[in-house]
């Protein structure tokens, strides 16, 4: 039986449905992901789960306890769940001790002694804690705002998009060192984020969030290489989708003949690989003859970004095109490292690797 | 005749809450690249302010002038006693009483979906638009036993709130949920949510308006000559009458003046340096409103007796005058050279004192420094006196250094120009903020001369906000009594000077076009507060 369990969740406002039907299910200790663009609605499920809106259909059962039921719904100060919003929310009246320490009773027995051990164990200097918020960077707000979360022992923890305010290399230490800290708290964790290599990398389960209802819900490595539908593909990284019949666990499409995750036999489908899939090797015009099953293509622009270079490669020769006028023509765009990256002009031979994922 | 200072009116309200953003933005917003400013500026907005602290002065060398053993007999004296405790009683009961009405009214219209809550909010604003001495003449008049201490709370309460309850309903509005949130989740219920986060932020809120609402109690005049509570500036008025600028009233005007320097200081330690503003970016979620349920009659019942209290009766009481007088007090040379005279007083005061604060205005925009908050500190400060005071300190001076000038229009002008002087640079600062310093620079570079430059770009671009100033100036100057009758030329009548006469000798229906006149006007100027107020709370 799972720690927290929803089903059937509606939120409306006025006449826009937030949330139309969400189901979830989030194993006790476990970190959960919800991804999805903005106005997806997944901040109202966030805040239902929280307490701060009641839904108008629906269930929310944690650990048993059922804390919301249609209307009725338990007030969000007696569901004992932590949550850290996008700035923090830090009260700018108080100093960060007693921002920390505002959930324990004031006379509460070494009530000091435990803002000092919260404070360590989110990684805030001890000189910090008679500072007041607008003092911190935003990293630290963030840390203070998790350590006063944490205060409360919550049964469940729940992150409103918490890094994004941060700058790209603090998000990623912030986010690795969150997640272990909560992993050894043993908290059940919900992460909100429109960031899908957060969420792929934060958590062990992935839903990715779409007007008001999920599209798939799965583990990171499931949703990345077998995303449901297109849509789902490139919102989770690039994609490069082609026309292919499949028949025997192998497609015959544009890039020729591809291992694919399925032993459906069909005419028409299609299928998706990611681009780190295609691996190049330079060749030479001269080295293109005699080899039929190869696939060569031309690099038609590169462009160089540092660590990678985006390179275009037009297809040279289709091995067995269904759909080859359609194809032929557009480039692959592929992201490959900057160091060894082919110029404009070169000749290149392109390599699959892995299976080719096929939409149902 | 006796003289009484008007001066509760809606405008002061626009200081108090500038003096909240002042606090509220964070410093570096407040402060602009260094620029120097022209000679000629620094000169005007020097004078300007030097003449500001001419009253301050006065009391100081008066005080110098009497010598100690006087000033020992004259300030203590079981009278000065006796007035200190009616004083300090006074704002003791009533503020704290204001405080708690304007925080439970702002909320119920902020913050719970009490029915109507946009019709109350407006109805919460505008009793500003009657003057205290009209609020006091019409609750003598229905309910003529009424005098002393608790009825000094009452109508002080009823006349004076709403200098809270804009600044507080504004917190409330600003006001970041999420903190609510937080405070939620961490295991508060909604009351301590309201105790330990929401109450809190609005302490800046709160001390604005109180001191605003101390510094009108301190200065108020007819409002408790109505209904017989002596205070500071009612034993000063009389002293006047009776002994003319004798040493007396002089000191007493010395105690009135410590007095509100003391308001002055408790606010400024009680509101200490802190910052209340939001913490981090993103745009702040929509407020949720908390839902009455059972308690939406009774929050009904609170916002029905307020108003009926604060504008029922002296709605009620005019227009029972007004029948009662039927056509007869209706004399229409008298009022219209009343009116006339209001008017012409109204518009050249606000002329002058908007004139005035220009130079100091652009300074403490384009080019601010340490001087700059030193003057601008020395114009605060005068505003916050009592209008007798100023009044007793211009008929003092023109007296014994300048007789020819005493009671002449020239020195009523510069008394308004000192009194309103703060209500003048705010609403010019404002403007002139909002005037991109680029298009003067721009016109510089185009050929222009300063002036010119000056003239045809931020001038031009700050006319609107300098009129809203000259109208709150404007505001205040025809609600305005002790000085005018202290020092306007023989023969003026004014209508607020009209009307105290009249009440004077107990001929309320005589009195009541009068009252009815100065509240008309000052209706759409209340409405026009309303609107500011809402737009800069972001709604």
């Amino acid at each position: 039986m799972s720690f927290l369990e929803i089903s059937g969740l509606h939120k409306h406002y006025g006449p826009v449905a937030a949330l139309a039907g969400v189901d979830l299910n989030v194993a006790s200790g476990s970190r959960t992901a919800i991804v999805g663009p903005s106005g997806c609605g997944k901040t109202t499920l966030l805040r239902l789960i929280a307490g701060f809106e009641a839904p108008d259909q629906g269930r929310i059962v944690l650990d048993g306890e059922v804390l919301a039921n249609g209307g009725a719904a338990v007030p969000a100060h007696r569901r004992g769940i932590g949550v850290v919003a996008q700035d923090g929310a830090l009260f700018p009246h108080l100093t960060i001790a007693d921002n920390i320490g505002f959930g324990l009773g004031r006379g509460e027995d070494k009530r000091t002694e435990r803002i000092v051990e919260l404070a360590y164990i989110v990684g805030l200097d001890k000189a910090i804690l008679k500072r007041r918020p607008h003092e911190l960077s935003g990293g630290q707000q963030q840390r203070v705002a998790l350590a006063r979360a944490m205060a409360m022992k919550p049964r469940l923890m729940l992150l409103d998009e918490p890094f994004s305010a941060l700058d790209t290399g603090l998000r990623a230490s912030m986010r690795k060192a969150v997640a272990e800290l909560l992993e050894a708290a043993g908290i059940t964790t919900i992460l909100v984020t429109h960031d899908q290599a957060e969420a792929l990398s934060f958590a062990a389960q992935v839903a990715v969030m779409r007007d008001g209802i999920f599209s798939q819900v799965g583990t990171p490595r499931d949703l990345y290489l077998k995303p449901k539908d297109r849509m789902i593909a490139e919102f989770l990284g690039d994609a490069i989708i082609l026309p292919a019949s499949i028949s025997g666990g192998f497609a015959s499409s544009p890039l020729g003949r591809i291992a694919v995750d399925t032993n459906d036999s069909r005419d028409i489908a299609r299928i998706m690989l990611r681009p780190e899939q295609i691996g190049l090797k330079r060749t030479s015009r001269e080295g293109m003859s005699g080899t039929p099953d190869m696939l060569f293509g031309e690099v038609t622009e590169s462009e160089f970004a540092g660590s990678t270079c985006t390179v275009a490669v037009r297809l040279l020769n289709n091995a067995d095109p269904p759909d080859a006028a359609a194809i032929g023509n557009t480039p692959l765009i592929l992201r490959k490292s900057g160091m060894d990256a082919p110029a404009v002009g070169e000749i290149v031979r392109l390599t699959v690797s892995g299976k080719a994922h096929v939409f149902t | 005749m006796l003289p009484l200072d008007g001066s509760g009116t809606a405008s002061d309200l626009m200081q108090s809450a500038v003096d909240l953003t002042r606090s509220g933005l964070p410093p570096k917003m407040r402060r602009r690249p260094q620029r120097r400013a022209a000679p000629w500026l620094v000169t005007a907005a020097v004078l300007v302010s030097l003449l500001a602290l001419v009253p301050l002065a006065f009391i100081i060398w008066i005080a110098v002038q009497t010598g100690w053993e006087t000033v020992y007999a004259l300030v203590f004296r079981p009278r000065v006693g006796e007035l200190l405790v009616n004083t300090t009683l006074l704002e003791l009961l009533a503020v704290p009483i204001a405080i708690v009405l304007s925080v439970a009214l702002a909320w119920l219209t902020e913050r719970s979906d009490l029915p109507g809550a946009r019709l109350w909010a407006w109805l919460c604003v505008a009793p500003l638009a009657i003057p205290a001495f009209v609020h006091s003449y019409a609750w003598i008049t229905m309910v003529p036993g009424l005098h002393g201490l608790w009825a000094g709370v009452l109508v002080s309460v009823i006349a004076y709130f709403p200098f809270l309850y804009l600044p507080i309903s504004a917190a409330l509005r600003r006001l970041d949920p999420a903190l609510e949130d937080a405070a939620a989740a961490l295991g508060l219920g909604p009351w301590r949510v309201f105790w330990r986060v929401v109450l809190p932020q609005l302490r800046l809120a709160i001390c604005g308006g109180s001191l605003l609402v101390g510094l009108h109690l301190l200065a108020e005049y007819g409002l408790y000559v109505f209904i017989r509570f002596d205070t500071f500036t009612t034993a000063i008025v009389d002293q006047f009458q009776s002994t003319f600028n004798g040493p007396a009233a002089n000191m007493l005007a010395g105690v009135l003046v410590t007095c509100c320097f003391v308001l002055l200081g408790l606010e400024v330690l009680v509101r200490g340096e802190e910052r209340y503003a939001r913490v981090g970016s993103g745009a702040a979620r929509y407020q949720q409103r908390t839902r009455l349920g059972r308690a939406t009659v009774p929050s009904l019942a609170l916002l029905v007796v307020t108003t009926l209290l604060a504008l029922g009766v002296p709605f009620v009481t005019i227009g029972r005058w007004l029948v009662a007088g039927g056509a007869d007090v209706w004399r229409l040379d008298e009022i219209g050279l009343a009116l006339g005279q209001t008017l012409f007083l109204a518009l050249a005061g606000a002329l002058l004192a908007t004139v005035a604060a220009m130079p100091m205005a652009w300074i403490s925009i384009r080019a601010p420094g340490p001087l700059q908050r030193l003057l601008e500190g020395c114009n605060y400060i005068v505003g916050s006196l009592p209008g007798v005071v100023i009044a007793l300190a211009l008929v003092t001076i023109t007296v014994r250094i300048a007789l020819p000038l005493y009671q002449t229009l020239f020195t009523i002008l510069v008394a308004y120009a000192l009194m309103f002087l703060p209500r003048a640079l705010v609403s010019l600062r404002a403007s002139i903020a909002q005037a991109p310093v680029e298009l003067e620079r721009a016109a510089s570079s185009l050929g222009r001369r300063p002036l010119n430059a000056l003239w045809s770009t931020t001038i031009r671009l700050s006319a609107p906000g300098a009129a809203a100033g000259m109208a709150l100036v404007a505001l205040g100057i025809m609600n305005e009594l002790t000085a005018t009758q202290m020092l306007a030329p023989n023969g003026t009548r004014t209508l607020a000077m009209a009307f105290w006469s009249y009440s004077g000798e107990i001929d309320y229906a005589s009195a009541a076009p009068y009252a009815f006149i100065m509240v008309a006007m000052s209706l759409p100027l209340t409405w026009l507060l309303y609107i500011q107020s809402k737009r800069m709370a972001g709604r």
